[in-house]
């Protein structure tokens, strides 16, 4: 029991983090709240379903083509979506909602409204003192790890990482020193989805692919960055593990826990937000005038 | 009496009240429209489709009067249909009370489940407030599942009285209630409270300053939203004689966003707008139902590419100018302002 609840706590948590740790950047940088976010998590799980079950390639070559799409699509909304209505901050939000929209609905067209599944990479299982892991998770724990270590590297020790961080600060300064604002933000995006298509790409064979599962993870990020602080990366880590752990409990441990578990982490949120309104790691906000 | 109620001055106050702008002839042949459909047409779909859109109005302008106005971001106004919707449910199936009564009820409980979340969310700010208030229908979601005894649980309340014993008077109510309600909420936009809205959104800091309690005024905004979208929660659940968790559920939040964004919002004639066109062609595409959400998501981005202030916000300055010297707003083509007689053209110098 409590052995599997910390290693779905930690999967969940992991996989939470990339999807949070993605909106948070994409926050930051060009101040998007960007709903299509786990839309595009979706579209990775689909894409190896499309490769892998339909087409019948090997499913590590489904994995890196959805992982090589994914961003590209990204880019593509970012550019003709996002970037020609940027000033108007709440246009944009509907945007996104539309846009998460309109793939759920080409995904419904694609492949039914079904439940689809996924074949697992590898096969089989590791005994740690006496409890059952499988390489499929243990594989998912490491990957999450790998990635989150590498936007670490990325974002603290080069210099796109620097002016990501810049722009994030204070958008007209970094402008100011001669960063190409517009392209350090499209950068950024496609760095955010490609880390939701990691995240798809990792649940694909863990759980169901359905057009609707965008939906729940969104509401948990959305949970996960405001309890970490908006735009804080380091907040966001701690919110995915805390809620990711939280979830899990839950539905462990409480009866029709299923239907609880949005409820619960969302109240966790709520009580952090009364005591700290900017989150656990944010900066309290200037008053933008 | 008799002069004032004269066919001349009625006909005058005509010309010189509402054919001067265009914006106020099409509000004035929209509801002459909707108030004569009846007599034209009684096919019950019809009727059905123009009832959902004038309740779904009032919620979408509800939104507008909070979300557009103060600029306080609210992503879960679900919440306030919601909780309407299963109050007035649960009053007339267990208590037997009669629409008339459960409407009003159900939306002092919104008021009430308004200022629950709008307490503790005015310390929040932003982007905080918008993912903070996402969270409360979701949470009252998961509490209806775990009390199915009241609530129903995923099966909802069902067994509800009817708004009105015909379909033609359904219409009416709903129809009548939607065009008194959105005048109101225009009306409180335009009141000095409603410039206090305004002034709150654009700049919190000055209105604190000039000696008003912003956070007063905020949570008489959340009241007063909370209901007007009460009273639309109310009649929905009378209207389709079943409250269920769909009432909750984040995309009817999201529904209401969409509609007044696309409409245009600080405008309420916006967000009603917005359902009027969206909703009915909702409804229009079942004829294609695979594509149907499709080509609403399609239509959605695309114009709003073209117009991100909204629909209304682009044809109203398509059609109107304002005058540069009283600003009061005027029919594109005229050359001088019916109201100062300043010439149109001319470029007033802005204080260098």
């Amino acid at each position: 029991m409590i052995e599997n609840i910390l290693i779905n706590g930690l999967i969940h948590g992991g996989v939470y983090a990339l999807l949070a740790v993605g909106f948070s950047l994409i926050f930051g940088v060009a101040r998007i709240v960007n709903i299509a976010h786990t839309a595009f998590y979706m579209v990775a799980a689909y894409l190896i379903y499309a490769f892998a079950t339909r087409l019948g390639l090997h499913p590590l070559i489904a994995i890196l083509l959805s992982i090589a799409i994914v961003p590209l699509i990204g880019i593509l909304v970012y550019r003709l979506t996002i970037e020609p209505i940027q000033e108007h901050h709440v246009t944009v939000l509907i945007v996104t909602i539309a846009v998460a929209m309109v793939f759920q609905e080409i995904m419904l067209l694609l492949f039914g409204g079904h439940f689809r599944g996924n074949p697992s990479l590898f096969t089989g299982y590791l005994v740690i003192r006496g409890v059952r892991v499988s390489y499929q998770h243990l594989l998912t724990l490491v990957v999450v790890f790998l990635v989150l270590m590498a936007t670490w590297w990325l974002l603290l020790k080069t210099r796109l990482g620097i002016a990501i961080r810049a722009t994030a600060q204070d958008r007209e300064v970094a402008n100011l020193m001669g960063m190409n604002v517009s392209q350090v933000a499209m950068i950024t995006m496609g760095i955010a989805v490609t880390m939701a298509a990691i995240a798809g790409v990792l649940v694909a064979p863990l759980s169901v692919v359905e057009p609707y599962m965008w939906l729940h993870p969104l509401v948990m990020i959305l949970a996960i960055v405001v309890l970490g602080g908006l735009g804080s990366i380091k907040g966001s880590l701690a919110g995915a593990l805390i809620l990711g752990f939280v979830e899990t409990l839950v539905v462990f441990l409480i009866p029709l826990g299923a239907f609880l578990k949005g409820a619960f982490s969302l109240t966790i949120m709520l009580v952090v937000l009364l005591i700290r309104p900017e989150g656990l790691f944010g900066v309290a906000f200037e008053e933008e005038r | 009496m008799a002069g004032f109620l004269s066919l001349r001055r009625i006909r005058l106050l005509f010309q010189k009240e509402i054919l001067i702008l265009p914006s106020r002839t099409i509000a004035f042949l929209f509801c002459l429209a909707l108030l004569c459909l009846p007599l034209v047409t009684k096919d019950p779909y019809l009727l059905r489709i123009v009832i959902f859109s004038s309740i779904f109005a009032i919620f979408a302008a509800s939104w507008d009067l909070l979300s557009g106005f103060t600029g306080q971001m609210n992503f879960g106004h679900a919440l306030f249909f919601g909780v309407a919707a299963y109050t007035s449910a649960i009053l007339n199936l267990r208590l037997g009370l009669p629409p008339w009564a459960t409407i009003p009820l159900g939306a002092l409980m919104a008021v009430i489940a308004g200022l629950l979340v709008g307490v503790p969310c005015l310390r929040l700010r932003g982007p905080y407030l918008a993912l903070a208030t996402l969270a409360f229908p979701i949470i009252l979601m998961g509490i209806i599942f775990t009390i199915p005894e009241i609530t129903g649980g995923e099966l909802g309340v069902s067994g509800i009285k009817p708004l009105a014993s015909s379909r033609i008077a359904t219409y009416y109510v709903c129809v009548i209630l939607m065009l008194g309600l959105g005048l109101l909420m225009w009306k409180i936009g335009d009141s000095k409270t409603g410039i206090i809205f305004h002034a709150i959104r654009e700049d919190e800091l000055a209105v604190r300053a000039s000696g008003i309690n912003t956070t007063r005024y905020k949570l008489l905004a959340f009241s007063l939203s909370g209901f007007f979208a009460g009273l639309s929660g109310g009649l929905y659940t009378h209207f389709i004689r079943i409250a269920g968790p769909s009432t909750l559920e984040v995309s009817l939040s999201f529904q209401a966003i969409i509609w007044a964004i696309f409409g245009g919002v600080v405008t309420i004639y916006g967000p009603i707008a917005g359902v009027f066109i969206l909703y009915p062609l909702m409804e229009f595409l079942r004829i294609l139902p695979e594509i149907r959400t499709l080509i609403f998501g399609l239509t959605v981005i695309i114009l709003l590419l073209f117009m991100p202030e909204g629909l209304t916000t682009w044809a109203r300055d398509k059609m109107e100018k304002e005058c540069p010297r009283c600003k009061a707003r005027n029919g594109a083509w005229r050359n001088t302002c019916r109201v100062c007689f300043a010439d149109m053209e001319r470029q007033v110098a802005s204080g260098s």
